[in-house]
């Protein structure tokens, strides 16, 4: 018995080693796509798509799919990212400091990014509490789902659009800050991830869930069946499109593609705007284009002066030990939790 | 009459937290029928993650249940300084968060950990790769098996251990046929416990494995993935195969349970 | 003695036996040592480094932070619940899985284990379906403290159960027997001869459900709302340390629950010391 024991222990060994050797050997080019969790369908379309072309064809990927800033973490311990598709800025320039990705990463072709969506709202089958605009979360009994800022990175966006659209609403910074704090008060969920808030609001809880277009429209696809209200101002979502410093050159060749027409395509009719706003033209895409244009008035973005780009919106609001964020959780839930 | 209460008292118990959840899981993974049950399994990159868990699980659990008994002994049976914290430090990995086991990782073998840069120097890929999920599936077992054997072997004494030993029966000889038939149980519940996590550890290995597709995922992450994507019948049927796999192996070891010696 | 005092063969076997058993041990306990040490220590050192870098004053700051607090008081809190919890009602588990017959009890007793074998995703989704704003039983405990006690009494169901099994099945049952024959009630007889074999198999259970209440997280997120100051447990407070760029506060905050665990490990070693004593008399 234990001599076949011992046996199996070393089949399994040479298995295992073999394995890795022959994962080793492949010699054509190979791209390392790192991302965050949403677009992995968008993705699978887009790669096919850039396949058929001469300049992708013959090109292998490796795919890695998970949350924004775990994915930001293991590309800085070390893991192999030829392109980068997050879904802040702010990872990407965590990214820059160490080097990964060049410092100018938002300075080239449409700043870096590879498409937009804008922060929407979810609310239940025909929308019983009347939840259109922002003011609309703060009426009375209203229960509001978004996940933690601090565990979330995507969910920094919904934050500042709730900032934003109060300033933009003629609002001083103090009485903008004050709403974000009442907005908490009907906070009944703060989800690790997006995906759990989302789960969350699917289990039932809550009226309202403050989430993306994108995200929304992903979850659509696949017959969640949840209706969506885009209100009027809103923040817009850039998500960043990145080859590292060290990537190979058809990494970037691959972004110009997602970047072209024929990419942008693809990512509007999967549920993110496209940032050639010209595709929306194609009228296959009408559809897309009714719904995208729909709603919002005014769509602003994160280097409007009232935030000042991703690392001063971080450093206010999010910094662990002094972001208003800090303050505004310890007024909402300090004291009378215990 | 006194026999029905605990035994209504642990069936309550159950039922509320176990048999009614797992039911649900059933529930849930056939309630569209067998077809998405079987396209979920059948993907060519949940079978290659199933295939890496019984690797990963393969390697962690024997390596789990020497070690367990090896400390187990020398706990139970030696003298020797520094054993409550010894054994204190076998339970802590469990105290341990999924996020900090791979923070912790991190710290060592990443790009600019203690170890990571030697290591990646030399062409040892630790993170991202295999050892690194077979590191974190040890990590997240360690101690069930000394924990299982640890009791048992107090509970028993060690009167038949020596007599072997006077009677000129070597070490090993007392171990083999004296000591292991008698802590059969809690080496069989020990590996038991050790398969069912090491094929359910989810939080740290999403961290330090990459998470790349066809490559670096285990079942666990497989379900993640399904579970992102609003697949939640794919999510209920790998699971539910996880869970099989770990009634097979306790069903198994109990039968193939070693022999009691005769005297 | 004077067998072996007498047979100059025995004396020189036993005197070698001593010797290799010796080095037998120093063997193990150096290879256990070795792998401890890989697989246990070098992180938990890493951590406790990664904790000291900003300085002293640094973590001092994360670590007495309010919501830090707030999340360790709800962590231990609801980890001594449910260990508390597991040591009764698990033990009672253990009894009649072991000791009873009924109809169906090997397929209870298969399943367990399986608490371990779901991933911590699927451990929540299935708890907040059945225990959550959609329960199919009426049954509405999401997003309060009660629902993180539930997660954590699934995710620790199998410790002080198959801790205690092994102990109730390799228990004498001469002892009890003869308690029984001399007139003493179930009752007395389970507390006064079964318990105290019993005890270091609970505690050792208790403790495994205690550390894995305190580092648990996977299924929580889902079922407790994660709202801080009053449903965030400190798993879920690291995570938003990392998250947010603050490695060595997380740190910080994984090493005084870590310390703590330690220390509640290290007592109830203790005390199982203490009760066993009477063995060793």
């Amino acid at each position: 018995m234990r001599k076949r024991l011992l046996l199996a222990f070393v089949a399994l060994a040479v298995a295992l080693v073999s394995a890795t050797a022959a994962s080793a050997r492949r010699s054509a080019t190979t791209i390392n796509l790192v991302a965050y969790s949403t677009p992995k369908p968008v993705l699978a379309q887009l790669i096919s798509a850039w396949q058929a072309t001469p300049d992708g064809k013959g090109v292998n990927f490796t795919q890695s799919y998970g949350a924004s800033g775990s994915q930001t973490r293991a590309v800085l311990a070390g893991q192999p990212a030829d392109v980068l598709f997050l879904s802040h800025g702010a990872d990407m320039n965590s990214l820059a400091d160490a080097g990964i990705v060049p410092s100018t990463w938002d300075k080239g072709k449409y700043n870096g990014i590879g498409a937009n969506s804008v922060v929407a709202f979810l609310v239940r089958e025909g929308n019983p509490k009347h939840i259109h605009t922002w003011n609309d979360l703060l009426q009375s009994g209203v229960q509001v789902v978004t996940p933690n800022p601090f565990t979330s990175g995507g969910a920094m966006w919904n934050i500042l659009a709730a900032y934003g659209a109060q300033r933009k609403l003629g609002k001083t910074d103090k009485q903008a800050t004050a709403f974000v704090q009442q907005l908490f008060t009907h906070v009944v969920s703060q989800d690790t991830s997006a995906s759990n808030a989302a789960n969350t609001f699917l289990s039932g809880k809550g009226d309202v869930l403050i989430t993306y277009e994108s995200e929304a429209y992903a979850g659509v696809a696949k017959g969640q069946g949840l209706h969506m209200v885009v209100p009027k101002q809103t923040l817009l979502v850039q998500l960043p499109l990145v080859a590292s410093t060290k990537a190979p050159p058809e990494a970037q060749k691959f972004i110009d593609f997602v970047q072209s027409p024929a990419g942008q395509t693809i990512l509007a009719s999967n549920g993110y705007r496209p940032v050639d706003k010209s595709v929306l033209k194609d009228p296959a895409l009408a559809k897309w284009r009714a719904a995208y244009n729909g709603g919002s008035r005014l769509i602003w973005t994160i280097n409007d002066p009232i935030y000042g780009g991703w690392r001063q919106a971080f450093k206010t609001w999010f910094d662990p030990n002094s972001g208003r964020m800090v303050g505004i959780e310890h007024a909402v839930g300090g004291t009378t939790g215990g | 009459m006194r026999r029905y209460v605990p035994r209504f008292v642990a069936l309550a118990y159950l039922t509320a937290v176990l048999l009614a959840p797992l039911t649900m899981v059933f529930w849930r993974t056939f309630q569209h029928g067998l077809a998405p049950v079987w396209g979920a399994l059948s993907n060519p990159e949940t079978v290659h993650a199933f295939k890496l868990t019984l690797i990963v699980t393969a390697i962690a659990v024997p390596v789990n249940t020497i070690f367990g008994v090896a400390v187990s002994l020398l706990i139970v049976r030696k003298r020797f300084p520094g054993k409550g914290v010894l054994n204190a430090f076998i339970d802590l990995p469990l105290a341990l968060s999924p996020v900090v086991v791979g923070l912790s990782l991190y710290l060592l073998y990443g790009r600019n950990g203690w170890f990571g840069s030697w290591l990646l120097g030399h062409g040892i890929q630790v993170l991202f790769a295999w050892p690194a999920i077979v590191l974190a599936t040890i990590f997240a077992s360690v101690p069930f098996v000394a924990r299982e054997v640890i009791p048992t072997l107090r509970e028993l004494g060690d009167e038949q251990e020596q007599a072997a030993s006077t009677l000129g029966a070597s070490g090993w000889q007392t171990f083999r046929r004296i000591t292991l038939p008698s802590i059969r149980w809690a080496v069989i519940y020990g590996v038991v416990l050790t398969t069912a996590r090491s094929l359910g550890e989810y939080g740290a290995v999403a961290i330090v494995s990459g998470r790349i597709v066809g490559r670096t995922e285990t079942a666990t992450l497989r379900v993640d993935d399904s579970y992102q994507n609003f697949d939640l019948t794919g999510a209920y049927s790998i699971s539910l195969v996880l869970a099989a796999t770990a009634v097979v192996v306790l069903i198994l070891m109990t039968v193939l349970k070693p022999k009691e010696q005769m005297a | 003695m004077a067998e072996s005092h007498a047979n100059p063969v025995a004396l020189r076997l036993s005197r070698a036996a001593g010797t290799s058993e010796r080095a037998g041990t120093a063997l193990s306990l150096g290879l256990v040592s070795t792998f401890l040490t890989l697989i246990v220590i070098l992180p938990i050192a890493a951590l406790v480094w990664e904790s000291k870098r900003d300085g002293a004053h640094a973590f001092w700051q994360v670590v007495s932070s309010p919501e830090a607090v707030s999340a360790f008081k709800l962590t231990i809190g609801a980890a001594a619940i449910v260990a508390l919890v597991n040591a009764v009602l698990g033990t009672v588990t253990a009894w009649v899985l072991v000791r009873d017959d009924f109809r169906g009890k090997a397929l209870v007793n298969s399943v367990i284990d399986l608490p371990f074998a779901l991933p911590t995703i699927v451990a929540g989704l299935t708890l907040l379906a059945l225990y959550g704003p959609r329960s199919p039983i009426g049954v509405n405990l999401a997003f309060t403290r009660t629902a993180i006690c539930l997660a954590l009494c699934f995710v620790t169901l199998p410790f002080v159960v198959r801790t205690v099994q092994p102990v109730l099945l390799e228990l004498d049952t001469e002892m009890e027997q003869a308690a029984h024959s001399l007139g003493a009630s179930g009752l007395v007889t389970f507390r006064r001869i079964v318990l105290p074999n019993l005890l270091p198999g609970i505690l050792s259970g208790l403790v495994l459900a205690l550390a894995r209440a305190v580092g648990e997280i996977g299924a929580v997120v889902l079922i407790s709302g994660n709202l801080p100051y009053r449903t965030e447990v400190s798993s879920v407070y690291v995570m938003g340390r990392i998250e947010s760029g603050d490695p060595a506060g997380a740190a910080a905050v994984a090493v005084v629950l870590l310390a703590t665990s330690f220390a509640i490990l290290l007592g109830v070693g203790g005390l199982r010391f203490l009760v066993t004593r009477h063995e060793r008399a």
